[in-house]
């Protein structure tokens, strides 16, 4: 048996596959043995229905023209290393760019007053996103982050018809170049998840919320939307605040005081 | 393996196959690059013949914990094994990607004739600058991110019909 190397070629490609098929076999058995380990290793560390992640922003504070928030976001996320496709008009690219986070001015037609918001993922708690979804990709976490599971999504776009806000984007073409904490690519619908790769790392702010900080307007603010102590919940029992399309009754983790 | 039993012919299979493992190791060394973190160290994150026959399981395994789960510290991270695995790019500086020619995650499969979709969204190289660098955890983090890009999403809104609409929806909100 030590002399495979002077067998043919083919036999040795055939021993390959049989030990390809021993392979699989072993890890069919294996998963059940780590998933334990696993679990008791870092279960504290992952999403807990104890909390429940949210927004306020004050539209009042949100200023016409800044766009802190989306280029923070953009910054973020990698969503400005997409590459305009060579060709495309501005139409097409403005339509179907990816955008996290736009602004939105509204203008009341009654009486012409104006509102400036951004305008995200509203992280519902009864998504209509992840009803229509096929593949399971579209979710909520158990901290009420609503995300697209890019390994499972298949692209169908069903859930960027059901959203009412118009939150998701499809990502058109290929992306030159990744960050390694912002995987996207081709194919996938994504949008807010709230940095979920910060929170999860500890921190408790957003990159837009930091952005607007930043920039003296203060029109953001994250937190944790079942903690009565959060400076979010102690800011909405304050404010009156209120839901884009309340009549949805979609109970959206993202609220607006001043709508 | 010429024997009549079918038995026997399996066994003979099944024990080729493990010595036809070790001999290509034998042949090729290991299939840790060079100048790798790895090159460096003992161990993987798990017993070498144990990631070799299993890492696809336990990084579609481990990526559920993160994504849905949204447990960071698992033990088969992709981006850990690139961090690991990455070969520098003496040349360019750098690190040269883990999928390309030769590299880490491509010489064993090409002879298999895998074709990993992964590296179309995950980068294949480990953030350059220092390991803290990697995840943002505090304040302003995003603006230790360069942009390398030269064509950059310009800010501002999208065109005109989704203000309408939602000067609408406002309406709605406003009227009940
Ligand atoms: C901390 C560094 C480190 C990380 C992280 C790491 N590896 Fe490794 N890996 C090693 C080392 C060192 C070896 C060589 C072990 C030996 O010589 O027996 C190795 C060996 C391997 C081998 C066997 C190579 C061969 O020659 O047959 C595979 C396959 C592998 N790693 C895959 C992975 C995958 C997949 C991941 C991510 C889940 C990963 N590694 C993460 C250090 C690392
Ligand atoms: C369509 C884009 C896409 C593709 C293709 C893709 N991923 Fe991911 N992957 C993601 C996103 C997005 C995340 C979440 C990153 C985060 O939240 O930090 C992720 C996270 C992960 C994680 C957890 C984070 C880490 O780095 O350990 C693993 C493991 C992973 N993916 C493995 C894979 C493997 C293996 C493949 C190929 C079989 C693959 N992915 C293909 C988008 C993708
Ligand atoms: C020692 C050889 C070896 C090395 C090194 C190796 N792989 Fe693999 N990998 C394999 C083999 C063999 C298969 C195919 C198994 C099969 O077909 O069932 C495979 C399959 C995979 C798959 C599943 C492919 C699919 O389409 O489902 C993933 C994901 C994967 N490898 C990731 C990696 C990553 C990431 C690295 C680099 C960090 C790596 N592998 C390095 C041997 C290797």
């Amino acid at each position: 048996m030590t002399g495979n190397n002077k067998q043919p070629k083919e036999i040795q490609r055939r021993e390959f596959i049989s030990k390809t098929i021993l392979a699989a076999g072993t890890a069919l058995a294996a998963p059940g043995i780590l998933l334990t380990v696993a679990n008791a290793k870092s279960e504290s560390e992952g999403a807990s229905s104890n909390v429940r992640w949210g927004m306020l922003v004050d539209s009042n504070k949100c200023v016409e023209n800044c766009t802190a928030c989306v280029d923070a976001c953009n910054e973020e996320n990698g969503i400005n290393l997409l590459q305009r496709p060579s060709g495309q008009d501005d139409g097409m690219w403005n339509a179907q760019r990816p955008q996290w986070i736009r602004k939105v001015k509204l203008q009341d037609r009654q009486t012409g007053e104006i509102t400036n918001l951004p305008l995200m993922c509203q992280h519902c708690e009864s998504p209509p996103c992840v009803d229509v979804c096929p593949t399971g990709a579209s979710f909520k976490r158990a901290d009420g982050i609503v995300m697209v599971d890019r390994h499972i999504c298949i692209g169908c776009r069903y859930c960027m018809m059901a959203c009412p806000y118009k939150a998701r984007s499809f990502l058109h073409q290929n992306v030159a170049e990744q960050r390694v904490h912002t995987p996207r690519g081709k194919g996938c619908v994504e949008s807010c998840n709230l940095c979920v790769h910060r929170i999860d790392a500890g921190a408790t702010t957003t990159a837009c919320q930091d952005a607007c900080n930043k920039d003296g307007h203060q029109a953001i603010l994250f937190g944790d939307l079942k903690d009565p102590d959060s400076e979010l919940s102690q800011m909405l029992r304050q404010k009156s605040s209120g839901q884009i399309r309340a009549d949805l009754e979609l109970n959206t983790g993202v609220r607006y005081t001043s709508l | 393996m010429h024997s009549s039993s079918g038995i026997l012919r399996g066994t003979g299979l099944i024990i080729g196959g493990f010595f036809a493992l070790f001999s290509t190791l034998v042949q090729s060394g290991s299939a840790v690059t060079p100048g790798s973190k790895a090159a460096g160290m003992d161990a993987c994150v798990a017993p070498t013949g144990e990631i070799r026959r299993n890492h696809m399981d336990y990084l579609k395994h481990d990526r559920i914990k993160v994504v849905q789960q949204g447990v960071r510290d698992v033990k088969h991270s992709l981006a850990e094994c690139i961090a690991c695995h990455a070969e520098p790019d003496a040349v360019k500086g750098g690190y040269q990607p883990v999928n390309g020619a030769g590299q880490f995650c491509n010489g064993c499969h090409q002879y298999v004739a895998v074709s990993l979709t992964c590296f179309q969204c995950h980068s294949k190289t480990p953030e350059t600058g220092g390991p803290g660098d990697d995840i943002p955890t505090t304040g302003n983090a995003h603006e230790g991110l360069k942009s390398t890009s030269d064509q950059r999403i310009e800010p501002g809104e999208r065109g005109g019909p989704l203000m309408e609409e939602l000067a609408q929806l406002h309406e709605l909100s406003r009227e009940e």
